[in-house]
């Protein structure tokens, strides 16, 4: 009796451990043709004919292949202005936010600081409570008066309590007694952080470096709100959006006016709207695959910490 | 200790052996590099509250607006608020898909941090992550964008549904309120589900194999391995997000609502953030979008301060 059951279970365990690895297999590679449907659908559609777009029902292959929402973009220099803002305030916001992000966590990083609790508590609240959009919307548009600026972009994003806590926690992984022997050396606090800890932050500095710049870079709410009357000061998101608003209101009427737009052009909002947010992503999908051992240790450490 | 000067080993004692200042003091470096992020914080992220006054303050008079009077009017606006029904829906919307994102969120990152971690093959493994990280680096524009192609009436959704014989005639998934929340959810889920196995597979890497081997001698099979030691492994990270998470339970998310939604779905669109948009820019009643506002933050205190005690009795790691 007893040994019949042992045979038994060891079969079922057999049967299991082959069957489970191939279903697994294939749920994985189900859910990465679904992770990425959307985007080859995209990617499809900016290569496809305008008027024949708007018939729709493209899979991840152009139907009527043509490059020309590609040129319309090409020759249209609101884009490039675009893209010269949405690619000036990335690399602006990313400095700042690393150089002062950088160095607060380091000095809250250090045990002996006495103002070291003060300070963080201060920090972390801010993740949970913050006044609203309205009193940020005044003090920012009236008080600051940075409304239509370029400075709108860079002024109200240069911290995140997220990043600190990443970017400390990592600092707390390393040695004491890196710093300890520093500075009985007598180097100051500057000089050891900018010696000692930041080349050995290299990585967790490449994570926030890569979670700041992709928000700057995919931010469009900031544009809508401060700078939506200045043409020159709209980012390439924000274009994004608005060719999102032309397309939703058009689409309802869509299909009577494709004969209309036959005869007139040979794009349409659909395909061009495919062609910038394929322009869009191409940044951010070089960079990232490079950077993922580096932010999937920077998230862990933050998260539990946090 | 021969080597080192007075100072520097004053320096390096605690705190506490000298007067306050006198450490702070000697700390300025250190205050040098705190300090500024502070008063940039206390200003940015604090002084904005003082705009917490404009919520008891009357603004309906455009000619005083116009004139800069807006005089004090009590709980008006809060009375206001709550007597319009409007409010009470965005509250419900706020809270509906703040669940829904919640609970699908977590149980989609959960099972996929299960199935990845049940991966034996590195390169499979590793391929699978970076594709599903990858919709989380994508701008909410770009995702609602995809999102109106593939839910549309012609799209590749309602043609898979038709297929297999689930719906008959195309659905209008975008057009009608009742599928607002659950596109939401989904949409959601997309993006951010591979994102948000990251904890859990960490928390995965840090059980010790034996236990693994343990149950295998005693003769538990894949799936009874998951649940008796995978899933207990990771119960304390569940249960640290799971607080952290309800302190942020009326932020349902503002861009994919304002963006995914249109006149048809307004009703079920509208959260607490778009109320308080609406309300502030477009029809310039900043008493009461100030009003929503705060009442929304004040509710988030309440929520963290909640957590907070259920994490402490819980003997977890408190969050602040």
């Amino acid at each position: 009796m007893i040994v019949s059951v042992a045979v038994v279970q060891k079969k079922k365990r057999k049967r299991q451990d082959i069957v489970f690895p191939i279903v697994n297999t294939i749920i994985l590679i189900v859910l990465m043709f679904v992770t990425l449907y959307p985007v080859l659908n995209t990617v499809a559609y900016s290569f496809n004919d305008g008027t024949d777009a708007v018939r729709g029902g493209i899979g991840i292959w152009p139907r009527v292949f043509s490059m020309k929402s590609y040129e319309a973009i090409m020759s249209d220099n609101s884009v490039y202005q675009a893209a010269w803002i949405s690619a000036s305030k990335t690399v602006v916001i990313t400095l700042l936010n690393l150089f002062w992000t950088g160095m607060l966590s380091f000095a809250l990083s250090r045990k002996e600081y006495v103002l070291r609790k003060f300070i963080t508590t201060i920090m972390v609240l801010t993740m949970y409570v913050n006044a609203g959009l309205i009193p940020n919307y005044l003090l920012i548009s009236q008080t600051l008066g940075l409304r239509n600026s370029y400075w709108v972009y860079i002024i109200p994003t240069m911290f995140s309590c997220f990043n600190m806590i990443v970017i400390r926690t990592y600092i707390a992984g390393l040695p004491d007694a890196l710093v300890e022997s520093a500075r009985i050396d007598g180097a100051g606090d500057i000089r050891v952080y900018w010696q000692i800890i930041f080349p050995l932050c290299t990585p967790v500095l490449a994570t926030v470096a890569l979670f700041v710049a992709v928000g700057s870079w995919n931010s469009w709410f900031d544009t809508h709100l401060y700078c939506a009357g200045k043409k020159w000061l709209h980012s390439l998101q924000y274009l994004l959006k608005m060719k999102l608003a032309t397309t939703q209101a058009s689409s309802n009427a869509a299909k009577t006016t494709v004969d209309a737009l036959k005869s007139t052009t040979m794009t349409t909002p659909i395909t061009i709207r495919a062609a910038i947010t394929v322009i869009s992503t191409v940044p951010i999908l070089v960079v990232y695959p490079f950077l993922q051992k580096y932010f999937v240790t920077g998230m862990a450490l933050g998260s539990v910490k946090g | 200790m021969t080597g080192i000067s007075q100072g520097a080993r004053n320096e390096l004692l605690p705190a506490r052996k000298h007067g306050f200042f006198r450490t702070l003091g000697k700390q300025w470096q250190l205050m040098l590099m705190s300090v500024p992020m502070l008063l940039y914080v206390l200003l940015f992220n604090y002084a904005p509250m003082w705009g917490w006054i404009n919520a008891f303050k009357d603004y309906t008079n455009k000619k005083n607006v116009a004139r800069g009077i807006t005089p004090f009017n009590g709980l008006d606006n809060f009375r206001w608020l709550f007597s319009r029904p409007d409010f009470f829906q965005s509250i419900r919307n706020t809270l509906a898909m703040s669940v829904i994102n919640l609970v699908f969120g977590t149980v989609s990152a959960i099972l996929l941090a299960v199935l990845l971690n049940e991966v034996r093959n590195r390169k499979f493994k590793r391929t699978v992550q970076t594709v599903t990280y990858l919709p989380h680096f994508l701008s909410m524009v770009i995702v609602v964008s995809m999102a109106q192609n593939i839910f549309a009436s012609n799209g590749p959704v309602n043609s898979l549904f038709q297929g297999v014989g689930l719906i008959r005639e195309p659905v209008f998934w975008l057009g009608e309120g009742k599928y607002f929340w659950w596109l939401v959810g989904v949409i959601n889920v997309w993006k951010e589900v591979g994102w948000g196995t990251i904890i859990y597979i960490s928390a995965m890497t840090a059980i010790d194999p034996c236990l693994y081997e343990a149950a295998a001698i005693d003769g538990a099979g894949r799936f009874q391995r998951i649940l008796h030691v995978t899933l207990p492994g990771i119960k304390s990270t569940f249960v640290i997000l799971l607080i952290m998470n309800i302190g942020h339970l009326l932020e349902a998310g503002f861009e994919i609502q304002y963006l995914l939604g249109n006149g048809l779905v307004r009703d079920f669109s509208t959260t607490i953030d778009i109320f308080v948009l609406e309300y502030g820019t477009e029809k310039l009643n900043i008493g009461v979008a100030t009003a929503a506002g705060m009442f929304k933050s004040i509710v988030a205190i309440i929520l963290l301060v909640g957590a907070n005690f259920v994490a402490n009795r819980l003997g977890e790691d408190t969050l602040i």
